[in-house]
């Protein structure tokens, strides 16, 4: 029987895993995708919020004003691409200049620091692009942004190199109680019986809650619209901008993501299912022109791609984070949408700490914090370009121009622990796919490399796991 | 593994970024006059650049008089650089070029390569717009390529992107794609192009496309893609004339996969590192009838300065830059006197600035209009006196145009401040 299985390979069911695998314990993650960070972790604002906006006393407030102070260690541990620009959340008119004082006082409820308002002057000197629109702003010192897909994979990395095991493309078909734990049956027929299961499969959570509950929870996602620009975008936003919120959420927010590009939106409308991250029409209109209104115009020439993603949004507006009433082992972590990120390594840090009180745990005396991330041939200069080509010729092999991206970054990415399997696997993991060309030229270079590394046939590798196959065929 | 103290250092009188049809017709005249130490930097591994995987005929009618597949063409030009004993270095990605001329490139056998150059003639040619640059909504599944990487797959690695095709744009290699995916097998359901014209060549619109029966829709774009995991279908409406989707004219066409041939961008970002003066119509390098940049002694030819329809103006051009780059490096500089204005319809020129001095031979202008003409003329205008008046039946944005400027037009204007050239009704 396994201790912990953990449903879900998402920022949360990453950071509960690596926090779990500081102790002697006996780990599982399944996750439904053929890689980590599937799902709501992979299309975000990639943004550590300060922490000023959550409703005092709530999981929300506690987990993200922890979990924002203790990104500058982890980032470190973990080799994430991480920056603390900080950010404002403009004001349009004098009239709701009040809005930001009560977002100031309600920050220092949570325990918030380095909150000022500025008024129009003192915000133009930290983002000179700001629209003329701006009177006033709340500045944040401590929010930062942080690459969200990079901080699954590494903390799924490391918790693999301290002993936490992962069955990808494994969805769970249903949970049966037996004594002492419970039986899961996967959909390849294979079942596990586990002391412990850890909810942390986003959007699905309700699912898998009511497998189990029978205080059901109903998940509703809740679907954001993003436009990425090219890098040459970036100076427009030096800190992140918000807009003042609304019921909705933090409205739409102009930024500089942790790998360089401007981002913005999301858009915020309730959907029906939870695989609708189509984008539409209205919807990228919408976040172009409501961005507008905090820097003027946007280079809209220098768009390269859009997409959405899906918040797991529950009623109640807040996390839900704690043993099932009625189950008992059954852990929930569950409605985890903004500050999701900003709160996951505190969320990581608690659930853990629950369940080794639980099992009555001892420390893993061999567990290394550390993730050595890959090595990035476009950071380097050159003198440590020339030592690692030396070392491996294939660093001097340029596979994706826009992102210059070497074929030994592909290779190590394809041979490290949980080593990508997909076109897209490759992308999150190197950036080769991400430029301004959007793949169009390394497409190619990459299926042949992922066909070599894999030893599978070339037609039979896909986009995002099965059935994206990307070739129909031999020519 | 190699001992390397220092990084690889070079001296060469003439670096050219890209063995494609350009770097190597510049290549080739520079070296036929005079200049011998040439080095061509290329980050493919094979020279020919994007003509390797233009496997269908029609290239060289006007350079060879007779037609030749793409790597049939670059074949001509290769030999004739290995003849001439040009070095080409493959592999090889340029990463920085500063304002003095300094390169550095990277690849898996010199490692990190440093290059002072006398002249550079930048040759990187263009990419194909992504799918994000139009903004097309839908799902971000498998299945959507643009046109040239379709091509690459099946034309050189020997793979079949899909089964039933739709592609989005009527450019040139949309079209050729329409036809090669049907000789393949491939059924193509539809070519939709959102102007009312088509952008690719009228002969490619009859060769590919009529003799297949495939559809052309014009003033039709793609408001929808659908599908989870691979693309299941497009959803396509008609546009009015402000190119926006007019509601209730959606159909859904079943495929699983969407090509795209939306437009070239020159690849400048090169261009950019060094400080060359960007067009913002172009995309390319602002040149004056040296074809140099704003960079002395950095020049640009073919499709990176500007996107060309037929690969034989890229080897004529570029056999320009060959010579200006040599004439250069023996000492002739080249400024910019007087610079061409462009007006009714005409979008561009390049060159945009003339020496008079430097033209001892008539001086091709290249451009490209905004819109369809029918029935119009072409006027060349020194300080406000019409000097050519060139009637055209047809002028479209697909098809770049091109007027003479000749010496006798500077004797006769010999104190000339303004050049300008317009298309007008009579």
């Amino acid at each position: 029987m396994t201790d912990v299985v953990i449903i879900g390979a998402g920022v949360i069911g990453c950071a509960i895993a690596r926090e779990l695998s500081r102790y002697r314990l006996d780990v599982i993650v399944l996750e439904k995708e053929a890689d980590v960070a599937e799902g709501t972790s992979k299309a975000n604002s990639g943004i550590v919020h300060a922490g000023y906006d959550a409703t005092p006393g709530s999981l929300k407030a506690k987990f993200n004003a922890r979990g924002s102070a203790m990104f500058p260690n982890l980032v470190k541990e973990l080799e994430v691409p991480y920056k603390r620009n900080g950010s404002l959340v403009v004001s349009f008119s004098e009239e709701n200049v009040p809005r930001l004082e009560e977002l100031l006082e309600n920050g220092k409820q949570n325990g918030i620091e380095g909150l000022e308002i500025l008024h129009r002057e003192q915000a133009l000197e930290k983002c000179p692009r700001l629209s003329e629109k701006v009177v006033a702003a709340l500045y944040a010192k401590t929010a930062a942004i942080v690459c969200p897909y990079e901080l699954t994979l590494a903390y799924a990395e490391n918790a693999f190199n301290n002993g936490v095991r992962f069955r990808l493309n494994s969805p769970v078909l249903g949970i049966n109680r037996i004594e002492n734990g419970y039986k899961l049956t996967l959909s390849s027929g294979d079942t596990l019986e586990t002391r412990i299961i850890v909810n942390a499969a986003g959007l699905y959570a309700d699912a898998i809650n009511n497998m189990v509950s029978a205080r059901t929870l109903e998940i509703i996602p809740r679907k954001g619209e993003y436009c990425l620009f090219d890098h040459a975008a970036e100076e427009l936003a030096p800190l992140t901008i918000f807009q003042t919120p609304t019921a909705m959420g933090k409205g739409v927010l102009v930024t500089t993501t942790a790998d360089g590009n401007l981002l913005v939106g999301p858009t915020a409308v309730d959907v029906g299912g939870r695989d609708e991250t189509d984008t539409s029409r209205e919807g990228l209109e919408y976040v172009l022109k409501t961005a507008a209104l905090s820097v003027g115009t946007l280079p809209e020439r220098q768009i390269i791609t859009s997409f959405a993603g899906l918040r797991a949004h529950l009623e109640t507006d807040d996390f839900e984070i704690g043993e099932a009433p009625d189950a008992e082992g059954f852990i929930n972590v569950a409605g985890i949408e903004s500050p999701g990120l900003s709160s996951a390594p505190a969320i990581g840090e608690w659930v853990a700490e629950l369940l080794a009180r639980k099992l009555s745990a001892e420390p893993n005396p061999s567990f290394d914090p550390i993730r050595r991330g890959i090595p990035k041939f476009r950071e380097m200069d050159s003198e440590e370009r020339t030592l690692f080509i030396n070392k491996n010729p294939s660093y001097g092999r340029v596979v994706c121009r826009c992102e210059t991206v070497t074929e030994a970054e592909i290779i190590d990415a394809i041979r490290r622990p949980l080593g990508a399997t997909t076109l897209d696997g490759i992308k999150r993991r190197t950036r080769a796919g991400m430029g301004r060309c959007q793949s169009g030229f390394c497409t190619t270079r990459v299926l042949e490399i992922l066909e070599r590394e894999l030893k599978i046939p070339r037609e039979t590798v896909t986009k995002f796991g099965k059935g994206s196959e990307l070739l129909t065929g031999r020519r | 593994m190699k001992e390397k103290e220092d990084y690889f250092m070079l001296n060469k009188e003439l670096v050219i970024i890209g063995a494609g049809p350009a770097g190597l017709a510049a290549a080739v005249r520079a070296h036929e006059k005079g200049v011998s130490d040439i080095l061509i930097l290329e980050r493919d591994d094979a020279p020919g650049g994007i003509l390797n995987q233009c496997i269908h005929n029609g290239f060289g009618l006007h350079t060879f008089k007779e037609e030749l597949t793409g790597p049939e063409y670059a074949g001509r030009f290769i030999d004739k650089v290995r003849e001439l004993g040009i070095e080409i270095k493959l592999n090889t990605m340029v990463l920085d070029i500063s304002r003095d001329k300094l390169i550095t490139a990277v690849n898996p056998d010199d490692g990190i390569l440093e290059i002072r150059a006398g002249a550079v003639i930048l040759a990187m040619g263009c990419r194909e717009r992504p799918r994000g640059a139009l903004n097309i909504p839908g799902s971000r599944c498998a299945g959507i390529f643009t046109a040239g990487t379709a091509q690459r797959l099946v034309n050189i690695d020997g793979y079949m992107p899909g089964k039933e095709v739709v592609i989005l744009g009527s450019g040139d290699i949309g079209l050729i794609m329409a036809r090669r995916m049907t000789l393949e097998g491939a059924k193509v359901k539809a070519v939709v192009e959102l102007m009312p014209y088509s952008t690719g060549l009228k002969r490619n619109i009859v060769q590919c496309l009529d003799d297949y029966g495939i559809p052309l829709l014009l003033s039709h774009t793609i408001t929808k893609i659908g599908g989870k995991k691979r693309l299941e279908s497009v959803t396509i409406s008609e546009v009015d004339e402000s190119r926006r989707p007019i509601a209730g004219t959606e159909q859904t066409i079943d495929c699983d996969t969407l090509l795209l041939s939306v437009g070239l961008l020159p690849e400048n970002e090169l261009s950019r590192i060094c400080g060359v003066e960007l067009s913002p119509v172009t995309g390319g390098a602002i040149v004056n009838e040296s074809l140099q940049t704003s960079v002395p002694g950095v020049f640009a030819c073919g499709n990176v300065l500007h996107v060309h329809d037929l690969v034989d103006n890229v080897s004529a051009e570029s056999y320009l830059a060959g010579e200006t780059a040599a004439a250069f490096l023996r000492g002739e500089s080249s400024g910019r006197e007087i610079l061409i204005k462009t007006s009714g319809g005409v979008r561009y020129t390049v060159p945009a600035y003339v020496s008079p001095s430097h033209v001892t031979q008539p001086l091709e202008v290249r451009f490209r209009v905004g819109e369809v003409y029918k029935n119009s003329f072409v006027s060349v205008y020194f300080d406000g006196q019409r000097e050519t008046h060139l009637k055209k039946r047809i002028l479209t944005p697909g098809e770049m145009e091109q007027v003479l400027l000749r010496p006798a037009h500077f004797k006769k204007h010999s104190d000339c401040k303004e050049i300008s050239i317009r298309v007008e009704a009579d």
